[in-house]
């Protein structure tokens, strides 16, 4: 890739209204992204390698747990600041943004908000600075959109319960020293364990042949006959709203990192159709061009401030699973169609690895899906709308 | 070691450059400012490696608003120990030169480090009229700094070669580049800045010494004109008769 000169746009100076804790906590995650990652990210993408020598910078930035309180070892910074952190990483990388993701919100949130004190304890402090990675098993091969369905279950022996099943699908999964896994109890009710690497019959392959999302390692989680210790189960709540719960604090976080994807790609577009002449003129001269920047600089403002307002009412309790799955939904659409239309911008050069554009384009098909996919999240809003819910429907008669 | 760095704001380098009132006044609206790269790279982080290895403390000052907190809290987070901020907008650099050394006179400096220049206005004086208030040794432009009891071991570039030069603390030195390497604030640093002082002194009197007639941005950019390699003859006419270069 060539030399990062990436600046965020800012039309209606909604920088005014960040704090300067704010700017500088992102100030800093751009300078160690742009240091670190921008020079080595595509040789990883190429390779479909995670780059793991970042894992403790990413800590030093903040970007394991920002808004976990100070007293489990996180920074203990507001919503903004997580998703500042969040948007850097992105308009890098996804899969930089994704194992972030994983780490803070459905990782250490669900033992921050759900664990026991000895839980928090010994997990949090380790998982802020990266000396423990972790992932989230919820997805199964036959239950994606549906996790309520999931199979995978233990059983009570004792001092500890036997675990069984398999997830699908998981970032962080071949390398994660712990797993937040949901799984059912004998009822049927579904509660988070801790499963640490090294217990007897939990393994973790790798996930090959992904051709988005390169630079992330992915994996699945297979339980045969798991003897995980009661300890290890948390005890703060339990039912499908705690995983789903852990998803509003990742789906927020997702909302902001698309949106840096999607400035990315227009800070790009933008210096590129200064810059390159066809018939006599800098293509930005075109009208054509233009229609495409203007619309692009107006979908990243709404965003702006659609997430700026998200994170007031986040920062305030207030903000509805629904208003942040609208936030989701929109910026991974608009990302996606911003990464289209900068690719046209940069012609054949738009599909090298030179720009970031094509990179981005494939990761985002990631983002579109994991965490709801775009019409799960079309239908979220529907029924927030409405009071119905169209999730599930009669199996229709085969004629 | 105690060590003072002044510490300034610049606009940051994609900022669009207007004047209002005439032209004679620069346009801060929409104006974000990031702290002057040579006091933050070069002059602060030497401040914080001799402190690292020789110990002492590393005190910032910087003569401005309260809207520059946000680059003293940076400098705080990369690693200072404490800030002064003058309460003052400053109006030219003998101004800033003079707040600096009063406070610095009040609270004996070893050495005193600032950037080579701020990248807006390029002056290079606010280091040199320092020393001369507190009648100490200057060194300007120093890309290497090294303490060894109480001699201060410097070295300076000049066209073609090094140039070493010896001084006895306590003396100020402008930091150029190579001196240090950028450090990046990571969040131990941004949330121990949230409670490192921050100590806000009233201005003292200064003779008002220049007054700003007026700014003229440079001219813009003209059409560039393509020369045959094989018509020698008219390039050097052109460089001759038109561009007057040669
Ligand atoms: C790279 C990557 C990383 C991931 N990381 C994790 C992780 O760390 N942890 C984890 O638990 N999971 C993870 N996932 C899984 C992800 O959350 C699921 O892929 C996602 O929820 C969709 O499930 P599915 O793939 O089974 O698709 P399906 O649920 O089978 O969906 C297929 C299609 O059917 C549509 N559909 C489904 N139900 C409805 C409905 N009711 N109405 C209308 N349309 C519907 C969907 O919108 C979609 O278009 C990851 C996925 C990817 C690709």
């Amino acid at each position: 890739m060539r030399t990062d000169l990436y600046t965020h746009p800012d039309y209606y100076n909604v920088d005014d209204l960040l704090t300067d804790e704010q700017k500088l906590v992102r100030e800093a995650a751009r300078a160690w992204v742009k240091k670190e990652v921008s020079p080595i990210i595509d040789e990883h993408y190429e390779k479909a390698t995670f780059p793991k020598h970042l894992i403790k910078g990413l800590g030093e930035i903040g970007a394991f747990g920002p808004y976990i309180p100070e007293q489990y070892g996180g920074p203990g910074l507001d919503q903004i600041s997580y998703g500042l952190i969040m948007q850097e990483l992105e308009r890098c990388d996804s899969g930089l943004r994704s194992t972030a993701s994983v780490q803070s919100s459905l990782v250490m949130y669900p033992i921050w908000k759900y664990g026991s004190e000895e839980q928090r304890m010994k997990y949090l402090p380790k998982l802020a600075t990266g000396e423990f990675m972790g992932c989230f098993g919820l997805t199964e091969p036959d239950h994606g959109s549906n996790p309520g369905g999931m199979i995978t279950n233990f059983k009570d022996a004792g001092d500890h319960v036997i675990l069984n099943g398999a997830k699908m699908w998981i970032s962080n999964a071949p390398f994660a020293d712990i797993a937040v896994v949901w799984a059912k109890n004998e009822e049927g009710r579904i509660h988070g364990l801790i499963v640490e690497r090294g217990m007897e019959g939990f393994t973790t392959p790798e996930t090959h042949g992904k051709l988005s999302l390169r630079a992330s390692a992915t994996g699945e989680l297979v339980f045969d006959n798991v003897k995980v210790p009661k300890e290890n189960i948390l005890p703060g709540r339990s039912g499908l709203g705690a995983p789903l719960s852990c998803l509003d604090s990742a789906r927020f976080g997702i909302a902001w990192g698309a949106l840096g994807a999607a400035m990315d790609c227009y800070d790009q577009a933008l210096r590129y159709s200064k810059e390159r002449v066809q018939f006599g003129v800098p293509i930005g001269a075109f009208q054509l061009t233009q229609k495409k920047l203007a619309e692009m600089i107006t979908e990243i403002t709404k965003a702006q401030l659609l997430l700026l307002r998200l994170g007031q009412l986040r920062d305030a309790g207030k903000a509805t699973s629904a208003q942040i799955s609208m936030a989701k939904r929109n910026s991974c659409e608009i990302a996606l169609n911003i990464a289209r239309e900068a690719r046209q911008i940069h012609g054949g050069m738009g599909i090298t690895s030179e720009y970031s554009i094509m990179r981005h384009m494939a990761n985002l098909e990631s983002v579109v899906t994991y965490e709801g996919t775009h019409d799960i999240h079309l239908l979220i809003t529907g029924m927030d709308v409405t009071g119905f819910s169209a999730f599930t429907r009669e199996m229709p008669e085969l004629k | 070691m105690k060590i003072l760095v002044g510490i300034s704001k610049s606009p940051d380098t994609t900022s669009k450059i207007a004047f209002t009132d005439g032209n004679s006044k620069f346009d801060e609206n929409g104006v974000q400012y990031i702290v002057n790269p040579y006091d933050e790279w070069y002059a602060l982080v030497r401040a914080l490696e001799l402190k690292e290895t020789i110990g002492g403390t590393v005190t910032i000052i910087t003569v401005g608003a309260a809207a520059d907190e946000a680059v003293i809290r940076k400098a705080l987070a990369i690693g200072a120990d404490e800030a002064v901020r003058v309460d003052a907008d400053p109006k030219d650099a003998y101004y800033t030169a003079a707040q600096i050394a009063d406070y610095a006179k009040s609270n004996g400096f070893d050495l005193i480090l600032t950037g080579k220049e701020t990248i807006q206005y390029n002056g290079s004086q606010v280091g040199g009229m320092i020393a001369e208030a507190l009648d100490m040794p200057f060194v300007s432009l120093a890309t290497k700094l090294d303490v060894d009891g109480t001699t201060l071991k410097l070295e300076k570039e000049y066209l073609g070669g090094i140039q070493s030069v010896e001084v006895t603390l306590p003396a100020v030195v402008s930091c150029a580049k190579g001196m240090a390497e950028q450090r990046i604030p990571n969040m131990r640093g941004i949330m121990a800045a949230r409670t490192k002082p921050l100590t806000v002194i009233p201005a003292v009197q200064v003779e008002d010494l220049t007054s700003f007639t007026g700014y003229t941005t440079p001219p813009a950019k003209s059409s560039v004109k393509l020369i045959d390699p094989n018509n020698m003859d008219e390039l050097v006419a052109l460089l001759h008769n038109e561009a007057k270069v040669i």
